[in-house]
């Protein structure tokens, strides 16, 4: 044992070492993450100092730090791309398309450096003279400028001295807010070199530069700096995972203690218990919230990617963010990174159009692609939408056919929506042209299955010409979920909460008479609706409980798009589960997604809710069955309870279409109807907005127009279309049971509202048969 | 120079095996299990080991020995592994024994080819013979038959 202690020191020191290089590398990946960022959005903002200074000193850092340690390549190329940013903030050199790209280029040669560091810990022999080259080509173009002044710039550069911790300095702060010159801190600072011992702002208030308040102000923000960069730490991400499966066992075992206060009467026993269920509780939030972080850490990335490729195929994007400030959970931001790349490689790739193209179609030459993330309903919604040409659903229908994925005559009945949906069908791509990019008819369908695996939705609107939606819903996290016990064959199973829908019971008598047969495929009447019901003994090959059940137990699942009836031996609970990965022995089994332990110590299979579906072939592959048959009532599902507007077309006629659809309500006079193209149209908030008559589509007697117009319109992406009415009736706020009716053309079908048979509208498909199509894109 | 290695002994039907116990984490008595339907047939649960889940594999079925006796509560062997441990189903647990790697020989060619598979040797012991498990063999899962 002995001969190893020296060892064991020298793998210390070591140890010691690797801390510092691993935080070098860390910080220096950060920074350079933060200088694509920043010059991308320098490029756009040519003049911005604060942007041109961050980018200094993202290369100053690593060209420092990298000389300490002793990495020459790093301190070359680092030191000539300094060299080139040095010159743009003396403003001899203006940033240009080339510029970028060779400073791009530099950052990926460091980047290259850093992970062969990572890797081997040494810089490995990777040729970096064409970077060095390109770099001194563009040294070339600009010849320093001679003056040592302005080359210095103010004699406190926010770059190149920030104080250590990465405040910034007094001066600094004065001069950004503009509470005195740069000459007179200039001064100041030379006064201080040449031995004045007073501090930087005695001097400035002496010299009336600065009234005193305004020091005074800086002072209190360089402080609040001070406190934020020591107010957080960084921790490995190790340790977090650590700490989150100990919370996840401390709600294990509290969970047991709680059942355990069910046979207990002790008080003071039942009051501790209570408290640590609070506490438990309150330190499971805690801990999630550090695995928090802001979808902008996943987003930042996008926009190099976004300009490498639309420089690639001579394209002009403009990217957008909105929501980069939501969290969510870190396993999550991974899983999702990948399809939010993809997705974004597909929208420049095929959705955006060429300058000369867009300027054609008259719309402007760059193309913008936004990205938008929100909380709603315990999700995280993300929706990735672009200006381009949309997706050319003909030409996917024709190919679907083509492919054998779909018949022609299926084909023909499916709605537009399903039609998009088809972009997630596994081999499918509607480019003629294979790029090396995307459209080798793989990506959207993994991105459909990677969003689906952390129990997410993906979902496609589309407009021809117009521009592509995506919308993603996820959820916030995956560590520790509400989940439904049930048990069948004497085993629990949890089944997750956010693919719940409803449960039901059927009690003896009942039972025997609502489950009805057809060849051997079990349904149950659900208000009216065939639900297919899959028997989870028979899918899991368990045998059921002893004894004749006296009831059947139906959990109402939501797979994709479909919803089918779970049976189930008995409904036990809902709980809060910690998800426990299976191991890869298991992983052929497809129908559970993970396990858990449960109060009582034991361990309990979670239910795959997809995969359950798709091995029952409820969910068929292609999902296209389940499309054609939902029909255009899409995902929505057409019982929920809804607020409706009711109105009354033609002298009888009652309709309603959901309050959801409506953008607004509005009075015209006759007098201000147009005619262009054969339609009726009205100026409608600086667009030309057409108009169509619900009494005479739906071919009720046209009665005289009064004097003014009852218009509901609808909106959909920045397109609004008038539906002209006879009488608003009322609005109602209630669950609405639709009927279903065969050849229904632009109708739902119809339902009982306020006693009252009534007609509920489908307006994508009124407009469709208005030939007003192009606006159909929102269901 | 003389090797010594340390084993961690088991039974089987009556066979004597050894796994190394560096890559032995722990053994337990028998653990209540949750089977996992549809699963390959040597896959005899889930337990829960101090809130870790655990894959436990039938070693019996694996190495094509006569099915358990349902009376007969397996013991846990638990294999450390980089994604998590395993635990191996035994009939009974016996001592860490040293043995002499000199002692050590290839499985003689009359094993059966099944068992073969997943015994990397034999070491010559005075009293018995002790195969050493292949425990990478021994934890692997193919195919997909149905419980």
């Amino acid at each position: 044992m002995d001969p190893s202690q020296p060892a064991n020191q020298l793998t210390n020191a070591m140890d010691g070492m690797d801390e510092v290089i691993k935080e070098f590398l860390v910080e220096s990946n950060e920074g350079l993450d933060r200088f694509d960022h920043d010059l991308i959005a320098l490029e756009k903002d040519k003049t911005s100092r604060e942007l041109l200074d961050s980018i200094f000193r993202a290369v100053h850092t690593i060209k420092g730090t990298g000389g300490v340690l002793g990495y020459d390549k790093l301190v070359s190329i680092s030191h000539l791309g300094e060299s080139v940013l040095s010159r743009m903030r003396d403003g001899v050199l203006l940033l240009s398309p080339p510029i970028a790209t060779a400073l791009l280029a530099m950052a990926d040669s460091l980047r290259h450096i850093l992970e062969q560091i990572a890797s081997s810990g040494q810089e490995g022999d990777s040729d970096c003279s064409p970077v060095l080259q390109r770099l001194s080509d563009v040294l070339k173009e600009a010849p320093p400028t001679a003056g040592k002044a302005t080359a210095e710039g103010v004699s406190a550069p926010p770059a190149e001295a920030p104080d250590s911790d990465g405040a910034p300095r007094l001066g600094e702060i004065l001069i950004t807010s503009e509470q005195c010159k740069a000459g007179d801190v200039q001064a100041a600072v030379q006064l201080q070199e040449a031995g004045d011992p007073r501090p930087l702002g005695e001097i400035l208030v002496d010299n009336r530069a600065v009234a005193p308040a305004g020091v005074a102000d800086a002072l209190k923000a360089q402080i609040e700096h001070h406190d934020l960069s020591s107010n957080t730490i960084r921790v490995d991400v190790g340790l977090l995972d650590k700490v989150m499966n100990l919370v996840g066992e401390l709600v294990l075992a509290r969970n047991q203690v709680l059942q355990f206060t069910g046979t207990q009467e002790d008080s003071s026993f039942l009051s501790t218990a209570q408290r640590l269920n609070l506490i438990t509780t309150e330190l499971q939030e805690g801990v999630m919230k550090t695995r928090m972080q802001p979808i902008g850490n996943v987003w930042n990335k996008l926009p190099r990617i976004v300009r490498d490729l639309s420089v690639g195929c001579g394209k002009r994007v403009e990217v957008q963010m909105e929501g980069a400030e939501t969290e969510l959970d870190k396993t999550i931001i991974e899983a999702i990174k990948d399809p939010l790349t993809h997705i974004i490689r597909n929208a420049v790739d095929h959705g955006i159009e060429t300058p000369e193209v867009r300027v054609a179609r008259g719309k402007s030459p760059d193309g913008r692609l936004m990205l938008r993330a929100f909380h709603e309903g315990g999700q995280v919604n993300i929706e990735i939408s672009d200006d381009g040409d949309g997706i050319a659903t003909e030409k996917l229908k024709a190919k679907a056919i083509a492919k054998g994925m779909i018949t022609a005559e299926h084909g023909a009945r499916m709605s537009e929506r399903e039609v998009l949906n088809l972009v997630f069908a596994a081999g499918l791509s509607t480019v003629e042209q294979v790029s090396n990019i995307s459209g080798r008819g793989v990506g959207m369908d993994v991105v459909k299955t990677n969003i689906e695996k952390i129990g997410g939705t993906v979902d496609v609107q589309s407009t021809s010409g117009k521009g592509t939606l995506l919308k993603i819903k996820i959820p916030l996290t995956l560590a520790i979920i509400p989940a439904l016990v049930v048990s069948s064959g004497g085993e629990r199973f949890a089944i997750p909460q956010v693919s719940l829908v409803e449960l039901v019971r059927c009690e003896g008598e009942q039972a025997g008479h609502s489950i009805e047969d057809i060849q051997g495929a079990s349904v149950y009447r659900l208000r009216g609706n065939l639900l297919p019901l899959v028997y989870l003994n028979r899918e899991l090959q368990i045998s059921p409980a002893q004894g004749a059940a006296q009831s059947v137990n139906i959990v109402v699942l939501q797979a994709g798009d479909r919803q089918f009836g779970l049976v189930v031996d008995d409904i036990n609970d809902t709980e809060e589960i910690v998800v426990k990965p299976l191991s890869k022995q298991l992983k052929s089994v497809p129908c559970f997604a993970g396990a858990t332990i449960m109060g009582d110590g034991r361990v309990a299979l979670i239910l795959d809710v997809l995969g359950l579906a798709q091995m029952a072939k409820v969910v068929s592959e292609l999902r296209e069955k389940s499309l054609a048959d939902h029909g255009a009532k899409s995902t929505d599902n057409p019982d929920a309870r809804e607020s409706w507007l009711l109105f009354r077309i033609g002298t009888e006629g009652r309709m309603a279409i959901p309050l959801s659809l409506v953008s607004r309500l509005e009075e015209f006079p006759v007098s201000q109807v147009e005619r262009s193209t054969g339609r009726e149209v009205i100026q409608y908030r600086e667009q030309i907005m057409p108009l169509v008559r619900l009494a005479q589509a739906f071919g009720h007697a046209a009665i005289a127009d009064s004097e003014l117009l009852q218009v509901i319109v609808y909106s959909s992406h920045g397109r609004s279309v008038g539906l002209i009415v006879n009488e608003i009736l009322d609005i109602v706020d209630q669950r609405v049971a639709v009927q279903h009716i065969q050849d229904a053309g632009a109708l739902q079908g119809t339902a009982v509202i306020q006693q009252h048979v009534t007609d509920l509208l489908d307006v994508p498909a009124l407009l469709a048969q208005q030939h007003l199509s192009s606006e159909r894109a929102v269901a | 120079m003389n090797m010594e290695r340390q084993l961690c002994t088991f039974f089987l039907e009556g066979l004597f095996f050894g796994v190394e116990v560096e890559k032995v984490q722990e053994v337990i008595r028998y653990q209540e299990m949750t089977r996992v339907p549809l699963s390959p047939a040597v896959i005899a649960g889930l337990i829960n080991l101090r809130g870790q889940i655990v894959t436990a594999i039938d070693l019996r079925h694996q190495l094509g020995l006569s099915a358990r006796k349902s009376e007969e509560l397996p013991m846990n062997v638990v294999i450390r592994r980089d994604d998590g441990p395993i635990s191996l189903l035994v009939d009974e647990i016996g001592d860490v024994v040293e043995v002499d790697e000199q002692s050590f020989e290839h499985p003689p060619d009359t094993l059966d080819g099944q068992r073969r598979e997943f015994i990397r040797g034999v070491y010559k012991l005075k009293q018995q013979l002790l195969l050493l498990l292949d425990t990478e063999k021994a934890m692997s899962v193919v195919g997909t038959r149905p419980a």
